[in-house]
């Protein structure tokens, strides 16, 4: 935690008991908190101790509060991806910007909206513009610690006693800010000033009311207007409930014990994480990895300048050490640089996200706070795609690359749960949840209008070590995973379904195989003006299995345009209803009319194009990678996947080597004798195809002495080896390299531009980012 | 604190648990025997002699060798892959499938990776044929070495005795 000194000089505070600034108070919680390694020299909790009653009531109190506050404000939205997909959050912090309590929903923002907070604390909002009872701030800044500009935080100040006693936040997930490509996860835009409206810590209403400038302004800034005033109403509603608690809480409490429960509940929640990291891991270090496709180097990728038309690869190392004193440390040395495209990630995004996945396994509690990330160190190295080192760069779909390298923690850590026999915690990774199906244009009403499909809150989970993943069920950004109604979805769309299927093929084989995902086929209807375009992973799959299961299949794209389907409806003649089951069969075109175009590649990434009622896209959600050798998959488990259309007969044939027959209702059964003397084979032809893994390193070493690999690959290693000599040492050590082989970006030919010369937030004059990672 | 017996330690080695007890073990404190029943039900699936220590994947382990309490990493075969501090898959066999003929073995067209991106690196027992793991990285990716167990620490949170040779 980097300490910012006392941005307000000697002024006095006015909004504190204790008469310090805010800046001065916070400061001194973590001078506390840095010098005894407990939250704020909470060495004793106190009142949990003497009180530990009136400690739950409190917490109790404020939780329930929390969380009924958030059903109820979700009920004013009108946007799917709020009143469906539940993509809102609140959370109540200190007067410091630490969080007490979250509600549920996407608990990413307890660190983003808190890293707003401390933002305003260090950068003396204090006295201008002033913070004050019926005070509303809205935030969306990416460099302010946003994920992504449609997460919209408002953010109000509580008061008692005419005194400063805590914060509220709410946040919502917007349907669309205003950015080059319409959708709240768009692409096409490669910097910051393309990437839609983004709010800095701005006051947008007093006395409880929103500011009427604010309101036409923001309007004006975006395409999906109506969402967004009842988004806004929304979190409005639901901080002011909250505020509302615990101003009650206060009153039948008592001011003092509910502000001792307010710190804590920090320590509280730093101890939590720490017994649980002793209760169920080992210590130790653990590395992983993640890879992610940009594929930006293609005629249907359309960006305005020309040194972002580049193939490159996201690289995203981790090794995670677990300390004998149950803290552990996460550090990112040899991530590959940031880039010009959307999936850059602020270090908050990261720190902050990565609850959303432990409240999942490791931090199993309704007790999320900030305590968390002070029993945790994150080294997110400066310069990366995970802490860019400049101020233009776009985030408008960073979960893009966090859900890939957070899927990797998850396997990582899993080994862990794993040896120490927790295999019920054990989770393969997760799919990367995709592909998200945006656009915009003028919908069925005659109104401009963007969406992002949320249907991808529904991919497959990864295995676990004692059973399959879960089919279309959940996303790693939220643990409450809803697919949504499709009558709600095309009410908001101007698509209509074709069908909704479970994906075959799609889950990583393994003994226990990954959840598999699923398909929907959605043809454009009434629309007067449309287009869309494709996000997701193609050429690349970024989540590997677990100790022998395979990673999930990779996507696909599939778009067709003048496919003669009105003239088929009207005819009666057969239509495409929605399963692609093995995409080699192009099952699809046999239901389209004689003049159809069709798109069928691995570009998974598009930018906005011109799509005509009548023409297909189909949006494919991922599967989730599998555990375990396939060869040890329970027979009548193998039987299951292919009378349920999980698998195809030839890689049930291939993968597990079943031997069945199939009767005239196209029921399966495998013989178990032939199928286990098969898998027996495939053992014996392992061992044949397979070479010592020393004698495959020398023909690996002879490729990378040559330079033979593609563009894309050796940019992404030029990278991390610029970034990171340590991660260029630790490569060239492997290999056996000479000492004087190297790979500098500058003879690889591709752009450059922004590569070595760059311009941080923070020398912007007046402004002191709030830094919470090691760099 | 959760307790549970040898046998429903043994049903979740195997995959048999029970949903409810399943569900308890995820939503309940985590129970401190569990190390020890999951020792003894890994060491009676093994006809080894050597202690194991640590599992590291569904049939590889960490042992304390019975013959000179060595610390190694071993298949469920009983191949030895070498001193548990060294990576495990450098005594392996490897298959990369990087070719689109190679992944079209294991998924449909248009499901794999392109790899000129991405391949597949598969390690094997020498022995067996066991697959242990399945890497996904770039070409020209160092193999990955995916744990380094802190044993000593670990014998400590325990609170049990550590073998001798750590």
């Amino acid at each position: 935690m980097t300490i910012m000194k006392n941005a307000l000089g000697n002024t006095p505070g006015l909004l504190l008991k204790n008469g310090l600034t805010l800046d001065d108070h916070r400061n001194a919680v973590l001078e506390r908190t840095t010098k005894t390694g407990f939250y704020n020299a909470l060495e004793k909790l106190e009142f949990k101790e003497k009180d530990p009653i009136g400690y739950e009531r409190i917490f109790s109190k404020i939780r329930a509060g929390l969380v009924n506050s958030r059903e109820v404000a979700k009920k004013i939205a009108a946007s799917p991806i709020v009143e469906q997909e539940g993509e809102l959050c609140f959370t109540l912090y200190n007067v410091a910007g630490d969080c007490v309590a979250t509600s549920t929903g996407i608990i990413i923002h307890v660190g983003t909206m808190g890293a707003a907070i401390k933002y305003m604390i260090q950068n003396n909002w204090e006295t201008n513009p002033g913070i004050a009872d019926g005070d509303m701030f809205t935030n969306n800044d990416c460099q302010t610690g946003n994920v992504h500009p449609c997460d919209i935080a408002t953010i109000v100040p509580i008061f008692y006693d005419g005194l400063l006693v805590a914060w509220v936040g709410g946040v919502t997930h917007v349907i669309d800010t205003g950015a080059v490509g319409p959708g709240s996860m768009s692409n096409g835009q490669i910097q910051r000033f393309g990437d839609g409206l983004q709010i800095t810590c701005r006051k947008t209403g007093v006395n409880d009311t929103p500011l009427r400038d604010w309101l036409h302004e923001s309007q004006r800034a975006v395409r999906t207007t109506k969402y967004w005033i009842l988004d806004e109403k929304t979190r409005i509603a639901g901080c002011h409930m909250i505020r509302k608690m615990l101003l009650e809480v206060i009153e039948e409490e008592g001011a003092e014990a509910v502000d001792k429960f307010m710190y804590e509940v920090v320590e509280d929640g730093r101890r939590g994480l720490v017994s649980r990291i002793k209760a169920m891991c080992i210590p130790g270090k653990v590395r992983t990895v993640a890879f992610v496709d940009v594929p930006y180097n293609h005629p249907d990728v359309h960006v305005p300048s020309t040194f972002a038309r580049m193939d490159s690869i996201m690289h995203a190392p981790c090794e995670i050490t677990v300390n004998g004193d149950g803290t552990w440390r996460l550090d990112f040395e040899g991530c590959s640089r940031w880039g010009w495209h959307t999936y850059n990630a602020n270090p908050t995004a990261f720190t902050s996200g990565i609850w959303v996945m432990m409240t999942q396994s490791l931090v199993p509690t309704e007790r999320i706070n900030d305590g968390a990330r002070y029993a945790t160190t994150f080294r997110l190295p400066k310069g990366t795609w995970t802490n860019p080192d400049d101020r233009r760069t776009a985030h408008a779909d960073a979960w893009h690359f966090l859900v890939s390298s957070w899927s990797s923690l998850w396997r990582g850590i899993s080994r862990t749960y794993f040896g120490r026999g927790y295999l019920e915690e054990v989770n393969a990774g997760n799919s990367n949840p995709c592909n998200w199906l945006q656009g915009g244009g003028v919908n069925q009403d005659g109104e401009v209008h963007a969406v992002n499909s949320f249907e991808t809150a529904a991919c497959g989970t990864g295995a676990c070590a004692v059973k399959d993943g879960l089919n279309h069920a959940a996303a790693i950004w939220n643990p409450e995973g809803d697919m949504g109604d499709i009558e709600i979805w095309e009410l908001a769309e101007p698509l209509l379904y074709l069908g909704r299927r479970i994906k075959t093929n799609t889950g990583g084989y393994g003994k226990y195989r990954g959840g598999l995902g699923y398909e929907t086929l959605r043809m454009v209807w009434n629309s007067a003006d449309w287009t869309m375009f494709f996000m997701g992973n193609g050429y690349m799959n970024s989540d590997w299995g677990l100790m022998g299961g395979y990673p999930s299949a990779t996507g696909y794209r599939f778009e067709a345009h003048n496919t003669g389907l009105k003239e088929r409806i009207a005819e009666g003649k057969s239509l495409p209803l929605g399963q692609d089951r093995d995409p080699s069969l192009c099952e699809y075109e046999k239901h389209l009319g004689p003049n159809a175009t069709v798109k069928r590649d691995k570009q998974c990434i598009t930018t906005e194009d011109m799509y005509d009622n009548g023409d297909l896209y189909l949006n494919y959600l991922r599967g989730g990678p599998g555990f375990g050798d396939p060869l040890d998959r329970e027979i009548k488990d193998i039987e299951e996947d292919l009378n349920q259309n999980f698998l195809l007969e030839e890689f049930a044939v291939k993968i597990y080597g079943a031997v069945f027959t199939k009767d005239d209702e196209g029921v399966y059964s495998l013989d178990a004798a032939k199928t286990k003397a098969r898998q027996a084979e495939i053992r014996k032809e392992r061992i044949a195809r397979g070479a010592p893994v020393r004698e495959w390193m020398e023909t690996e070493r002879a490729k990378i002495i040559d330079k033979d690999a593609s563009l894309q690959v050796q940019q992404m290693f030029a990278s991390s080896f610029y970034l990171s000599p340590k991660f260029l040492g630790e490569f060239k050590e492997f290999w056996d390299l000479p000492a004087d082989w190297e790979l500098p970006e500058e003879e690889l030919g591709t752009p450059m531009y922004g590569a070595r010369h760059t311009m941080e937030i923070g020398e912007l004059p007046d402004v002191h980012p709030v830094i919470m990672t090691e760099e | 604190m959760s307790n549970y017996t040898k046998k429903q330690v043994s049903d979740l080695v195997k995959g048999t648990l029970d949903w409810e007890t399943v569900h308890l073990m995820l939503s309940m404190p985590k129970d401190k025997d569990r190390y020890k029943l999951y020792m003894e039900v890994l060491q009676e699936n093994v006809s080894y002699d050597d202690k194991i220590l640590l599992a590291v994947g569904p049939h590889l382990n960490i042992v304390e060798s019975a013959k000179d309490q060595e610390i190694i990493i071993k298949c469920d075969c009983g191949h030895e892959f070498g001193h548990y501090s060294k990576n495990w898959k450098l005594g392996a066999l490897i298959y990369v499938r990087d070719s689109v003929e190679k992944m079209k073995e294991v998924y449909p067209e248009l499901m794999a990776p392109d790899t000129s991106w991405q391949v597949y690196r598969e390690y094997y027992c020498p022995s067996c044929g066991i697959m242990h793991d399945v890497e996904a990285p770039t070409p020209w990716y160092p193999v990955m070495h995916d744990i380094e167990p802190d044993l000593k620490t670990f014998f400590e949170w325990l609170e049990m005795p550590a073998p001798a040779k750590i």
